[in-house]
């Protein structure tokens, strides 16, 4: 297996657990990131840290990645920063509030925005880009709970759901040029995100999330469960009947 | 067992390494350092933890909120010319090995696991096998940022509020939040450490051995509280240096064994230690061996067995670590082994070793000159009644005890032991405090 892994990487989402282990692990002479997020006092945080494991360059620029108007500008910018891109990771989301997503639309659209549009913005933009490059990959951090929903997180499951199908479609547009696009379907993750859950056996460390996340850059994979006992378990989760998963407390 | 924090979750208890005792308070992951002071404050009182690798309940508080600053764990620079190391203070010894040895970088001193973090290591003051050479971790943390919960950031160093900077070198988390610390590494060719294994038997023989070992850079010595009579005494003397002969400097890998359930209590008795230690003595068949091994056992060997202390079972274990004055006199250091080889309780982690005279910029630093004898005890009440007379004879001799592995100290002994605790109290953090702070001036 070829183990040619990107060196110009862009980062979108930056700030998050799972961006900063992959980033980690990305390190090597030469490396240029163009890391993007909200919070410049944690992008702060976050280029010190790689550039002291010996990143060759950090750009960070900071940005609500909600406001889709912004996108083109700062796309075309981190290109022309990074000279070419090589690799684009997409990492931001939300989890949300399930209970106020299902009594307050507004909430529901904030992480539909937030995880699915603002997503399918980006990745329109870097498809193209990749596309007409004949090269490079795009990887989009999703999740299991897209694979079905259920009742204890079906908003979020559905902005994922989406984003699947998404990803999906581009990656049967864009294969052929030379593209790849990995789906990215991490199980549970302890990070900010699941902080506040009840850590248990099926946690698994950033750590290890990206050190899986890079192996299936390097070997192409289309879909990835990490860790990949989430495969077979969501498996069994979407084959159970429907009239029996309705009465499921999932 | 579990707790239901404010926001309706269960989740387990946090617990120190001992396991005992058991308090409950809410736990509140920290992220990033700018998010700190929070501005929604918490359950009062706070304090800072990292790991919970201390023994005893200098880690817990009994409500209140946990700050775990486990999750500020990014590096921020280093310099590869000097092995100036800054980091978050969440960042473990783990962590900061995997990153350094690559480097050609060593830890400046390490306590027997790796798997503690760089503000515990300061609060604490934590020593290791080179103490006597090397002094604390508080010798070599040249500068970090303190910020209390008014938000107030103090940046300190010997020069740069340098009272803030002693309070808070063993100041056991109470004087705010240690956001990022500066390390200063020593350099290292190779991952090899040369090894040599002398047995000895009385504490003669082993002051002999420590002083001819002055000026090796790491020793330290198991000895077998269990044996009386001829045996009494008994133990084997370890001591290496770092290889001079250049090596591959790979990273650790990170595999390990694990206990995976609390075994019964009682399974580490008399009868079971008496035997390992008669055994482990006997492992070594020559009076001296040497050989050359890799740093990870040399230093960590407990930390290839995650959770060990789950052999102690349901009730936990209970440590006690005290400091006794030597001055070519092994009276008190004899009376406290006689007493415990009397008492019929076995300790398995049974440790000895000569503390050096290097002072530590910390005002309730822990090591001083003399001989230190760390020991761990099933937690029952045969181990409390032994651990207070233990106290007693640390106190009777000029000792002190250390509050890392204690949860049995007095508020007179520890009084005594650190007679600057009324002026450390002026740099308390006003929302924060301990377990042990609490217990320990309870009679104020």
């Amino acid at each position: 297996m070829s183990r040619t892994l990107p060196s110009r990487i862009l980062v979108l989402g930056a700030t998050s657990a799972i961006a900063t282990a992959v980033c980690r692990e990305l390190i090597a002479p030469g490396t240029h990131f163009y890391l993007v997020a909200r919070s410049p006092d944690r992008l702060d945080a976050v280029r010190s840290d790689l550039l002291t494991r010996g990143a060759a360059a950090v750009t960070t620029r900071a940005l609500n990645l909600d406001d889709v108007n912004a996108h083109a500008q700062m796309l075309s910018d981190a290109a022309v920063d990074l000279g070419s891109i090589d690799f684009a990771l997409l990492a931001h989301g939300i989890l949300g509030d399930q209970e106020q997503a299902q009594s307050n639309y507004a909430s529901a659209y904030a992480i539909l925005h937030t995880n699915f549009i603002s997503a399918t913005s980006l990745i329109t933009w870097l498809a193209n880009y990749f596309e007409n490059a004949h090269k490079g990959t795009l990887a989009v951090i999703s999740s299991v709970a897209g694979d079905r929903g259920r009742k204890s997180n079906y908003v979020y499951g559905a902005s994922k759901g989406a984003l699947n199908i998404f990803l999906d479609g581009v990656r049967n547009r864009i294969d052929r040029s030379g593209a790849h696009v990995l789906t990215i379907r991490p199980g549970f993750v302890a990070t900010p995100m699941t902080a506040h859950l009840p850590q248990g056996p099926l946690f698994a460390t950033p750590a290890k999330v990206a050190k899986l996340i890079v192996s299936a850059i390097a070997a192409r994979k289309d879909v990835v469960y990490v860790p990949g006992f989430w495969r077979p378990i969501m498996f069994v989760i979407r084959s159970v009947p429907e009239w029996i998963f309705k009465k499921l407390n999932l | 067992m579990s707790s239901t924090t404010k926001n309706g979750n269960s989740r387990p208890a946090f617990q120190s390494w001992g396991r005992y005792p058991r308090l409950h308070a809410d736990v509140l992951p920290l992220h990033w350092r700018s998010d700190y002071p929070l501005l929604s404050p918490p359950n009062a009182p706070m304090l800072p933890v990292g790991l919970g690798r201390s023994y005893g309940d200098v880690c817990l508080l009994n409500g209140g909120t946990l700050l775990n600053s486990a999750g500020l764990s990014r590096l921020i620079s280093f310099n590869p010319e000097t092995g100036l190391l800054r980091c978050e203070a969440g960042t473990t010894l783990a962590e900061i090995l995997e990153f350094a040895v690559p480097r050609g970088w060593f830890l400046p001193t390490t306590p027997g696991t790796k798997y503690v973090t760089i503000g515990g290591a300061i609060a604490n003051d934590v020593h290791g096998k080179n103490h006597h050479v090397a002094g604390t971790f508080g010798c070599h943390t040249p500068r970090f940022e303190l910020v209390r919960s008014d938000g107030t950031r103090l940046e300190c160093s010997e020069t740069n509020n340098p009272s803030w900077y002693g309070a808070t070198i063993g100041g056991l988390g109470l004087t705010g939040l240690i956001t990022w610390a500066d390390i200063q590494l020593r350099p290292i060719v190779s991952r090899k450490i040369n090894y040599e294994g002398i047995k000895f038997v009385g504490i003669d023989e082993f002051l002999a051995i420590s002083r001819e070992s002055a000026n090796v850079e790491y020793t330290v010595a198991w000895i077998d509280c269990v044996a009386q009579g001829r045996n009494f005494a008994r133990g084997i003397f370890m001591r290496g240096t770092h290889a001079t002969n250049p090596a591959p400097l790979r990273a650790s890998s990170t595999a390990g064994l694990s206990v995976p359930v609390e075994l019964p209590t009682g399974l580490l008795n008399h009868f079971t230690v008496g035997a390992f230690n008669a055994l482990y003595y006997r492992k070594q068949l020559r009076a001296r061996k040497t050989s050359v091994v890799d740093y990870e056992p040399f230093f960590y060997p407990l930390d290839s067995i995650h959770h060990w202390n789950r052999i102690y079972g349901r009730k936990g274990l209970l440590q006690f670590q005290c400091v006794l004055p030597e001055n070519g006199d092994s009276t008190a250091i004899t009376q406290t082994l006689r007493e415990i080889a009397a008492s019929g309780l076995a300790s398995f982690l049974a440790v000895i070793k000569i503390f050096g005279n290097r002072r530590s910029p910390g005002m309730l630093s822990f090591p001083r000159p003399g001989i230190t004898l760390a020991l761990d005890f099933p937690a029952g009440e045969k181990s409390f009644n032994l651990l207070t007379r233990l106290g007693n004879i640390t106190l009777e001799y000029g000792g002190s005890m250390y509050p890392a592995k204690d949860a049995m100290m007095t508020p007179q002994q520890f009084q005594t032991f650190y007679p600057e605790w009324q002026q450390f109290a002026r740099f308390i953090d006003p929302a924060f405090t301990s377990a042990f702070w609490q217990r320990v001036t309870a009679n104020v």
